[in-house]
């Protein structure tokens, strides 16, 4: 395992210029999440639309790994249906954590994310803005929804 | 790699003769020789004390202060010819002075709830600074919260220092306990904990000394600082995890309640009434960690068997090293710099964060603490969410602190 294959075009590029980066107001859900291993975090806001996510930002501070991800997660989320961002979620999450997972080319730019797995430490890097998506679009009522940890 | 001793004659230490009692020195990580920069965090063991833990383990191991056969009055033979051991490491009065204990934490823990509580009155003030540890807050905030007391904490200049006027000016009548670190972890920071400790007492303040990560480079004798308790950990001074010790004014210890109660700090127990037993064992209820006491004092002759002068002088070495060669890389910041430092350097690379240079360099083998190294307020002071931490012990090279900056440019390079 090479560190290029952590530190790919698509995670330097991101980490550069994250995407969908800064505040959203009016969102219709905020939600916090925390890395206290590392004193990470991130807001992510989300606009919804029904059952469509029609806007997602986010920000605050952490590794290149966490930035990245956040910033490809916006993109590859906004405008899809929330049972699809969740399906999504599983299929990053397997990507992230399982060494058998098939093919990621229909992941399109997230496949990148596939070289942490092999940086067991970093995981949580790359999950924690997945998983704080998670429970904003699984709660009953976005407005509260409590702050996320890695641990 | 270079001889310090060749290019420094007064320097008379010879650092490849150290590495040799460290097997595991010379193993590799992704295919490069080990370079061990954490030991802030945990420093490795001698063969010494791998030998001394695996002959217990294989020949006298059986419970101690318990049996009448052989092999536990081996047993307790070695586990208490440790605590003999740690009498002059630290230069106690005598045996009932040393408690073994988990570690500083439990150390600290010990005292907040065996000392503190009882003594603590609502508003009365406990005296911290601002550069501690975790450990030496949340165990203070919490006896602060069962007993009414509060928490002051002494501030800290930009320099990462603490200033003796700054910590005097906090202390008033109210003032029950001063507690302080000896080195701080996370910037390396000496304290002039001797002075304090005087300012202390002559206010009748009660004085708590966190040596975990001073017993390592420097020698400590707890009646020149004059402080009525100091803790450190084993693993942080080349012995086992798992062990560590609470040093204490006989007088004090004798007048504490027992934390923990169980077997071994009895003397005799009936349904109505229990007898304790004598210092030091009030304090050690339970079959303690008998190995990693033992392993702990094998550090200990370790430790003793160097010229421990010439291994400060090497660390400083190091340290002076590493300064000035991590203050030559562009858009690095150090973090930390006040004039008396212990081993280590804590830091920031604009455009990188921590984790990623952590991750990075341990491509090159090489070991670094990455976070907030459980002092979160010094991080909120430096306003950064970590810092990346090079941690020297005498057995490391002025070539791995070069290796460390070729590393760091590396890293500048991949995110350019």
């Amino acid at each position: 395992m090479e560190i290029n294959d952590l530190y790919r075009d698509v995670i330097l590029d991101h980490n550069r210029q994250p995407r969908n980066f800064g505040p959203l107001e009016p969102a219709d859900a905020s939600v916090e999440g925390f890395n206290p291993m590392c004193g990470d975090h991130l807001t992510l806001r989300l606009r919804l639309n029904e059952d469509t996510i029609s806007d997602i930002r986010f920000e605050g501070q952490g590794c290149a790994i966490s930035t990245a991800s956040a910033s490809l997660m916006t993109e590859a989320v906004k405008g899809k249906h929330r049972d699809e961002a969740l399906k999504l979620f599983d299929r990053v999450h397997q990507l992230l954590t399982d060494d058998a997972a098939p093919p990621a080319e229909e992941l399109g730019k997230l496949a990148a994310l596939s070289g942490v797995r092999e940086y067991p430490a970093r995981v949580k890097c790359a999950s924690l803005c997945w998983h704080t998506l998670a429970s904003a679009l699984k709660s009953t009522d976005p407005k509260s929804v409590p702050a996320v940890s890695t641990e | 790699m270079k001889n310090l001793a060749l290019t420094h004659p007064d320097l008379a230490f010879d650092v490849e003769a150290a590495r040799r009692h460290f097997p595991i020195l010379s193993r590799t990580v992704h295919g490069r020789p080990l370079v061990y920069l954490d030991n802030g965090a945990s420093t490795q063991r001698p063969q010494s004390v791998i030998d001394a833990v695996n002959d217990y383990e294989r020949r006298h191991h059986a419970n101690i202060h318990r049996g009448v056969h052989t092999l536990s009055q081996e047993a307790t033979a070695l586990y208490e010819s440790a605590r003999d051991r740690l009498v002059r490491f630290v230069n106690a009065r005598s045996r009932t002075e040393i408690i073994f204990v988990r570690g500083t934490t439990e150390a600290i823990n010990l005292v907040t709830q065996s000392y503190a509580r009882p003594a603590l009155q609502p508003g009365d003030e406990v005296l911290i600074t601002h550069l501690e540890h975790h450990a030496n807050i949340v165990p203070w905030q919490m006896v602060c919260a069962q007993t009414g007391a509060k928490l002051v904490a002494a501030p800290m200049t930009a320099q990462g220092e603490i200033q003796l006027e700054a910590v005097i000016a906090l202390m008033n009548p109210r003032t029950r306990i001063l507690a302080c670190a000896h080195v701080s972890n996370a910037l390396g920071t000496v304290l002039p904990v001797r002075r304090l400790v005087a300012a202390a007492k002559a206010r009748a303040i009660t004085t708590l000394v966190d040596g975990a990560q001073a017993v390592a480079h420097m020698a400590v004798d707890v009646r020149d600082l004059d402080c009525d308790f100091y803790t450190f950990s084993s693993h942080k001074m080349y012995g086992p995890t798992g062990v560590g010790v609470l040093y204490g004014r006989e007088q004090l210890l004798e007048r504490m309640p027992p934390w923990q109660g169980g077997g071994d700090m009895i003397l005799a127990v009936t349904f109505e009434k229990t007898t304790y037993n004598a210092l030091p064992y009030k304090f050690e209820a339970g079959t303690p960690n008998i190995s990693g006491a033992v392993g702990l004092g094998a550090a200990v002759d370790f430790l003793s068997s160097l010229d421990r002068k010439a291994a400060h002088a090497h660390e400083d070495a190091l340290l002076h090293h590493a300064t000035a060669v991590l203050g030559r890389i562009p858009g690095l910041r150090i973090i930390g710099t006040a004039p008396q430092k212990a081993s280590l350097v804590s830091f920031v690379v604009a455009g990188v964060h921590p984790h990623d240079l952590g991750t990075i360099l341990d491509e090159d083998g090489i070991a670094v603490r990455t976070g907030h190294h459980c002092a979160m307020p010094v991080m909120d002071f430096f306003k950064l969410p970590a810092t990346a931490r090079a941690s020297f012990a005498f057995y490391n090279t002025i070539d791995e602190i070069d290796k460390l900056a070729a590393g760091i440019e590396r890293a500048r390079k991949i995110f350019a």
